[in-house]
């Protein structure tokens, strides 16, 4: 599994970084960045999924 | 502790909330979620003849659309009222909340680092302070056998010491600035003249804020808003006044109202407030919920030219009102909308707005909302409605949130 955050659509909601701060970071200006080349381990799948499924501006995608 | 008087609507009592509705009708904030549902059974896009013609969708793709289009829709006003500010798209008169493209990206770029969730997270301990230091005069008060009001005792103190920190402004001048809050955001329905009034006022108050900052420079947001170049250029003295409109007004009633309702929520819910207490694992989607179901802040646009949206004949200058909070409990995009559960999980809430206009205040919001709880719910575990709903007052206005929130609390 591996995440991917459209820097065009994410306004800083600031959602998955507090859900999943070892899968996401922020910039100076608070918009979110993947940590690495997203590759997600198995046992954060589930948080994975959550920060996408909460994102406002659904500017997460996952591909597997 | 002043009592504001909120004028009522000029245009007198609400025939039918779906074709003559007034959010500034106080039955408006105390019914909201059940005219909400009503609107959105029977015309999603409802529109009343007041303050010059006003819009309101209240489904969330037709809210989330308008937040999206800033062609159709301009932001050069956001509060809907008697008075139509002249300032002029695309800067308006606080950005970047009233401005537009292109404009406004640029101006947001200035103002985003120090609001980013790194540095907000440094005023934890600063805010938890704040809400112990109000929370053992609170005690007091609980001790003496005093009602006491969540409202006015907690919830209005914390964002306006918070921000007035921040910018480096006096603390003793709190209680100003929830009069300039009350002046711009509550009193909608003033005498045109009397709100000039007020708006010269809080302007010249920032002005001398300003000059003190020029003649004792310190590091505070002030200081940095008067050094920060845009374009190669220092800020021009007004537009560093509009930019600390924007972060005291906006920073103030919102987050109060957001602390307020949440509160409200524990008091009249017992099984929930248990729960939190009991299992404080909780509270990260027990805050995103009462912000999900109380979002206090319904935005505002101006249409910027006639065009037909869904059906509905839209004439340039005529209000559109943008309630995030109707948007929240629509039960196409929730499931359960209407009902608060504090494990909801996935909970893509829109309580500080989309699109380029996301609240610039929300990481600070959500640390104030969620400390505040967490210390109250440590202190007072058990607390319920002193004078049942007879006791609540609500906002009018654009902010939805309980001013007064009177409280029986059964031990300290």
């Amino acid at each position: 599994m591996r995440i991917h955050v459209d820097a065009e659509k994410c306004q800083g909601h600031n959602r998955c970084y507090a859900i999943a701060p070892e899968l996401f970071d922020v910039d100076d200006y608070g918009n979110a960045v993947v940590i690495g080349d997203g590759a997600v381990p198995a046992e954060l799948e589930e948080r994975a999924r959550l920060a996408l499924a909460n994102c406002p501006e659904f500017a997460i995608t996952i591909t597997e | 502790m002043t009592t504001y008087n909120t004028p009522a609507s000029i245009y007198g009592p609400v025939a039918d909330w779906a074709t003559d509705f007034d959010h500034g009708d106080p039955e408006y904030n105390r019914r909201a979620h059940e005219i909400w549902a009503d609107l959105r059974g029977r015309c999603p896009v409802a529109h009343s003849d007041r303050y010059g013609g006003t819009w309101l969708p209240v489904t969330h793709e037709h809210v989330r659309e308008i937040a999206y289009d800033t062609e159709n829709f301009t932001s050069r006003a956001v509060v809907v009222s008697t008075v139509v500010p002249e300032d002029p798209a695309p800067i308006g008169g606080a950005p970047p909340i009233t401005s537009d493209p292109p404009f406004h990206h640029d101006a947001r770029r200035l103002v985003l680092p120090p609001f980013s969730p790194k540095k907000i997270a440094e005023w934890e301990p600063e805010v938890r302070r704040l809400c112990n230091d109000l929370l053992d005069r609170i005690e007091s008060d609980v001790r003496e056998g005093r009602e006491v009001d969540a409202a006015v005792a907690y919830a209005q103190h914390i964002p306006v010491n918070v921000i007035a920190r921040m910018l480096g402004f006096p603390l003793a001048d709190d209680e100003l600035f929830r009069e300039f809050v009350h002046e711009i955001l509550e009193n909608i329905n003033g005498e045109p003249d009397e709100r000039m009034r007020a708006f010269e006022r809080i302007d010249a108050y920032l002005m001398a804020q300003i000059d003190d900052h020029a003649a004792n420079p310190r590091d505070d947001l002030t200081g940095y808003l008067m050094n920060v170049e845009l374009g190669g250029e220092k800020l021009p003295k007004e537009l560093v006044g509009g930019f600390i409109l924007l972060l005291l007004v906006a920073g103030i009633d919102t987050t109060w109202s957001a602390i307020g309702s949440s509160l409200w929520h524990l008091a009249t819910n017992a099984s929930d407030r248990r729960r939190l207490v009991e299992d404080p694992s909780l509270m990260g989607t027990a805050i995103e919920e009462f912000l999900r179901v109380y979002a206090p802040v319904t935005m505002a646009r101006l249409v910027a030219q006639d065009h037909d949206f869904h059906g509905c004949p839209m004439k340039k200058d005529e209000w559109v009102l943008l309630p995030f909070p109707a948007a929240n409990l629509d039960p196409a995009e929730f499931e359960d909308a209407d009902r608060v559960l504090i494990d909801r999980a996935e909970n893509r809430h829109a309580a500080f707005g989309l699109g380029i206009h996301r609240c610039l205040g929300s990481n600070l919001a959500r640390l104030e909302l969620r400390v505040a709880v967490e210390e109250f719910l440590k202190r007072f575990p058990d607390f319920e409605l002193a004078r049942d709903e007879e006791g609540v007052v609500w906002s009018v206005g654009q902010i939805r949130g309980p001013r007064k929130l009177p409280v029986r609390v059964s031990s300290v």
